[in-house]
């Protein structure tokens, strides 16, 4: 490991400096993209639906929604574009010739993937505060989750990106990996209520249950145990995936 | 290697191999570039140029040797050496949607430069390579030419003691290529060491005070290229077609041990003055006046006699 943070934070100011070129277009899909899905599962299909545990369907809905907005922030970015830069662009060959070195990189990419992640998850919470979904001040809790779900995304799609050996593989991991953990981690429905005890211990194991757990434990204010259980999974998780993308990083770029 | 050097050499490489799977892509090479010269890496693609460059930088880690940079060994300090380097790839790294501008100023930030001294040498590097007009564009629109001046652009902003060029005229038009040569004597003038790589004999020729010719990751030749063509072979060069039979009677009839070279249907013989093999070859051809070229010797000339390959083929 040989970490230094200020060239880190050169690859991460990279990042925005590019990003503040094209905000202005993702910003807007950014906003909306929790508009349509509050308005049509929350309003649309929530108005079927009595309640769960004592909550309107909307009100269920949101907290995992925040979770899964985040996990997307995080997620685009250390699949398709850490890819590109990897073999189209090619930006870490020419970052490697700076001092700049690639335990730098990574940790770079991962500060800017939490970033994205906050800019999807806190335009998903401003959103929702506007349509009245958010508890004050107790809802303001679930903005740490954003960071810490972003953290787990980024160690686990940069993992991934970094092995593979070219870009079709992505709709693998977007399909059969992110698509599934969004229906069955606790998003839409108490998969404790729904679910087979097998299904439980596996979504225990998979991540997103996880910063879904924190956020709605934010939102209502009820904190138990899990909570310290969900932060450990998402510390640990991230480390030993962080410490395998490490591994990746130089032998597919220092090789 | 050159004894009468004051300074340590800048790059010091000893018994290095860099094997990929089974394949040697550089085979126990040793090398020095002394420090202030302009020092070209010559061979055909796949000699093991690029992967040589990539261990000075600490891009790759030998398998076996040492590779050491303004004293410092490259394995264990990597990040120093390269604050202290300038490296252009062979292929232009530049983010395409920014522009010029805004290239020098991320690179800048990479070797940690406050946003004033970017500001300075972004301004110094844009005059010194002629970058002006087209500073803030995106890069996406410039020339072959601009591209390649602001990738050089980029591995000088931190003002490098060495200056690691890789192929840097490739594929870029004969005036760019003027351009740029001089750019890079400026830098030597100004005491920058700047090391070359590049297929291209002219380019060593007019650029470099010391070449290493590589051959199949190996170091087979190492000296200036006028002690190399002088060593090897003469100053002067005639060639001609003629089928083997005919080259065994000519050479016999030019004298023995004229250094000679047969690529494909074409021989060439070397003398410090050709024209005399000219005209003794005009006596021998029995009049059919077949075409001679007269030339000087080159390092092309070297390379092939070296190796018995010539420099388009696949070393």
């Amino acid at each position: 490991m040989d970490l230094s943070f200020r060239h880190a934070w050169s690859v991460w100011r990279r990042n925005a400096t590019l990003y503040r070129r094209t905000w202005k277009l993702t910003i807007l899909p950014n906003f909306f993209e929790p508009v349509f899905y509050l308005t049509a599962i929350g309003i649309g299909v929530g108005a079927y639906i009595s309640g769960i545990g004592g909550m309107s369907y909307i009100e269920f809905l949101t907290p995992g929604m925040l979770a899964v907005a985040a996990m997307h922030g995080a997620s685009f970015e250390v699949t398709y574009n850490v890819y590109v830069r990897i073999h189209f662009e090619k930006a870490y060959d020419g970052i490697l010739t700076t001092p700049v070195g690639p335990d730098d990189i990574l940790v770079g990419e991962v500060l800017w993937s939490m970033t994205r992640s906050l800019f999807y998850g806190g335009g998903f919470f401003i959103v929702a505060a506007l349509f009245g979904l958010v508890p004050f001040p107790g809802g303001l809790a679930a903005l740490v989750v954003i960071p810490l779900a972003g953290l787990l995304f980024a160690a686990i799609g940069f993992a991934f990106t970094i092995r593979i050996p070219t870009i079709d593989v992505f709709s693998f991991y977007f399909t059969l990996f992110l698509t599934p953990l969004f229906l069955f981690s606790d998003v839409f429905f108490p998969i404790r209520e729904r679910l087979p005890g097998a299904w439980l211990i596996v979504a225990e194991a998979l991540p997103l249950l996880h910063p879904v757990r924190l956020a709605r434990s934010a939102f209502q204010g009820e904190w138990g145990w899990v909570a310290l259980w969900d932060v450990g999974y998402i510390l640990v998780v991230s480390t030993v995936l962080l410490e395998f993308a490490r591994r990746g990083v130089r032998k597919r770029l220092m090789s | 290697m050159s004894s009468t050097e004051s300074h340590p050499p800048v790059v010091s490489m000893r018994g290095v191999t860099k094997r990929y799977g089974e394949r040697p892509a550089v085979d126990g090479l040793d090398l020095d570039v002394p420090e202030g010269q302009c020092f070209g890496l010559l061979g055909p693609n796949g000699a093991g140029k690029t992967t040589t460059l990539r261990m000075i930088y600490g891009a790759a880690q030998p398998s076996a040797g040492s590779v050491s940079v303004f004293g410092l060994e490259v394995v264990k300090c990597a990040r120093e050496v390269r604050a202290r380097l300038g490296v252009t790839l062979q292929d232009n790294v530049l983010i395409e949607t920014a522009t010029a501008r805004e290239n020098m100023q991320i690179f800048g930030r990479h070797y940690l430069l406050d946003a004033e001294t970017v500001a300075r040498r972004v301004d110094t590097l844009v005059e010194f390579l002629q970058l002006g007009s087209h500073a803030d564009m995106i890069v996406r629109r410039l020339s072959g030419g601009f591209k390649r001046r602001l990738a050089i652009a980029l591995s000088l902003m931190n003002m490098p003691e060495l200056l690691i060029l890789d192929e840097p005229t490739t594929g870029l038009d004969p005036n760019v290529r003027q351009g740029l040569w001089s750019r890079v004597r400026a830098l030597r003038a100004s005491g920058t060491t700047v090391l070359i790589t590049t297929h291209y004999m002219d380019e060593a020729e007019r650029l470099c005070d010391r070449v290493v010719i590589m051959a199949r990751g190996r170091a087979i030749a190492d000296d200036s290229p006028g002690a190399l063509i002088s060593t090897h072979l003469a100053r002067e060069a005639i060639e001609f077609d003629c089928d083997e039979e005919e080259e065994r009677r000519f050479l016999a009839g030019l004298g023995n041990g004229v250094p000679h070279l047969r690529a494909g249907n074409r021989t060439m013989a070397f003398a410090d003055d050709a024209s005399r093999l000219q005209d003794a070859l005009r006596d021998l051809d029995g009049g059919d006046r077949r075409p001679i070229v007269l030339r000087p010797a080159n390092l092309e000339d070297v390379f092939l006699s070296l190796s018995g390959t010539r420099l388009d083929e696949e070393g």
